[in-house]
């Protein structure tokens, strides 16, 4: 690998953080002028939302079971085992169901829009697109931003129903508990303020995925291994991304609505 | 092959009606990471014109063709196409430019998820053009280049000859007013690359579009200089007395400067030594 001198690597950067912001600020507004592409955008939300269900209801059930199975324990020790439904809940909508959910997606997705957005890139298709009078953001890029930002925020409210209802399983058949109190536990524990914060995360989340696959898709040089550096480039960034936006997310919620 | 250009100097086809430049390059110069691939290059292409481009590989041809439809933007110099400066607009300016100009990839560079007749509607549908409308004229265009009877394949059933043909039928579509042709026989065989230069050629004779070609078969650049497209027999045939098609032009490109700008006489008569060289 030739050596790069730091003034170039932090002009490389800087302009990779330029290029990510155009294409991002362009693919928010492409939607608010015409040629709309809502046959893509409904593709999309097939492909995002429709596809991810069995991934996420798995991930989400398993997820409340775990949490509920681990959390029984300690609070045994403290005489609240009946508090499991409380945790579990509060557990699953302010922080699991958003991140995981959104870490899936980021595998499943992030790494699908890079890999056939690069391989389009590779094969002169995108130029292609350009020749034939087509913005490839807006026919690519918009359809994948809206498409996720719409499925992801239901997937999440999916994972997390899916998750109270198998740490409700696994209380009642595994730790013996009422169906009943763990329910009203659980929705006794939730306030205004923890749905908000755990509806607002999958908004950001969906944002990253879709605007980091897409962007590692459209820079993507150098054949197939090009194709294949952008794709886990993409997890990797937008999983990175999507754990560090949900710290700031905790802070800002916390900071207004005190828990 | 060049001799025998020599000899038939005299046998010349009437000039295309001058109606201005159709592109024009003005001191463009275009460098990637420092290393400059294109050096204060001029040229023009007028109405009716087929611009051969040749030169080696590497020499910034497909750089070129690039340019002239906007997909890259050059460092310095004017470019400008139906009289308009390119080098100026904004890429939403350009979509609509490009409606008038069809380009054929160096490898096809079809929808790999679309089907042959989406591929060759891509702009139909994107202009709106109605479905019936749409699938009578792909029909045309894929009977121009003999593939009707591919229509519903998808590009993975094709062989590259027949996804360069399919290529061609995209870009010839619409009707435009500048049709350009990357390397449109790479990588084929001698037997395919002749089927794809007689479509080239028919599209010069028939048509009469302007058109921008690279090749590195000197063997298809002289051919299409020296044969015309005969619409009755649908073949082609050499031009009668051995002569050239004067709307033929060449432009040769080495280490990103132009060596040559000049129609198929000037080009077989120069003395430049590194001309002679290449031509040889």
């Amino acid at each position: 690998m030739p050596f790069v001198s730091p003034e170039d690597f932090a002009k490389q950067k800087v302009t990779a953080i330029q290029d990510y912001a155009i294409l991002s600020w362009q693919a928010i507004v492409n939607l608010f002028s015409r040629p709309r592409y809502w046959s893509d955008i409904f593709t999309q939300m097939d492909l995002i939302g429709v596809g991810s269900l069995p991934t996420i209801a798995l991930t989400g059930f398993f997820t409340g079971s775990v949490l509920a199975l681990q959390s029984a324990t300690s609070l045994k020790a403290f005489g609240a085992a009946s508090m499991t439904g409380n945790l579990v809940a509060l557990s699953m909508v302010k922080e699991l169901g958003p991140v995981l959910t959104g870490l899936m997606l980021a595998g499943r997705n992030a790494s699908g829009m890079a890999s056939e957005i690069g391989s389009m890139r590779v094969t002169e298709q995108i130029d292609a697109m350009r020749a034939l009078g087509t913005d490839p953001v807006r026919k690519l890029v918009t359809p994948r931003l809206y498409a996720t930002m719409f499925m992801l925020f239901f997937l999440t409210i999916m994972a997390d129903a899916v998750g109270i209802a198998g740490g409700a399983l696994i209380s009642v058949t595994m730790l013996g508990m009422n169906t009943s109190t763990y329910f009203h536990n659980s929705y006794r524990s939730l306030e205004y303020a923890d749905i908000v914060q755990g509806l607002t995360k999958p908004l950001f989340s969906a944002f990253i995925i879709a605007t980091v696959g897409c962007y590692f898709g459209m820079t993507t040089k150098g054949g197939t291994q090009g194709v294949g550096r952008s794709t886990t480039q993409a997890v990797v960034v937008s999983s990175v991304f999507i754990i560090i936006v949900d710290f700031i997310v905790s802070r800002a919620m916390i900071g207004i609505f005190g828990r | 092959m060049a001799e025998d250009l020599l000899i038939r100097e005299n046998a010349q086809q009437p000039q295309p009606e001058d109606q201005g430049p159709v592109v024009t390059f003005n001191n463009i110069s275009i460098a990637f990471d420092l290393k400059p691939v294109l050096e204060n290059v001029s040229f023009s292409v007028s109405h009716g014109e087929t611009r051969i481009i040749l030169g080696p590989a590497g020499g910034g041809k497909s750089v070129l063709m690039k340019l002239t439809d906007g997909l890259l933007r050059p460092d310095s110099g004017v470019i400008t196409v139906f009289g308009n400066e390119i080098t100026a607009m904004s890429e939403t300016e350009l979509f609509k430019l490009r409606g008038r100009i069809g380009m054929v990839f160096q490898e096809s560079a079809l929808f790999d998820s679309l089907s042959v007749e989406d591929n060759v509607a891509y702009r139909l549908h994107e202009e709106g053009v109605p479905e019936k409308e749409a699938h009578e004229r792909v029909f045309e265009a894929l009977k121009f280049v003999g593939l009707e009877q591919a229509i519903a394949k998808f590009p993975s059933e094709l062989s590259g000859g027949m996804r360069r043909r399919v290529s061609i039928a995209r870009a010839i579509v619409s009707e435009p007013d500048l049709i350009l042709y990357d390397s449109p026989t790479g990588g084929l065989d001698p037997i395919t690359s002749t089927t794809i230069i007689e479509l080239v050629m028919k599209q010069r004779d028939v048509s009469h579009t302007t058109s921008l070609m690279i090749t590195h078969r000197l063997q298809d650049a002289f051919t299409m200089a020296m044969n015309r497209f005969n619409p009755e027999t649908e073949k082609m045939e050499p031009l009668p007395g051995g002569g050239v098609d004067e709307s033929t032009k060449f432009l040769v490109l080495n280490e990103g400067k132009v060596v040559f700008d000049g129609n198929t006489h000037e080009l077989v008569s120069s003395t430049d030594p590194w001309l002679r060289q290449y031509l040889s």
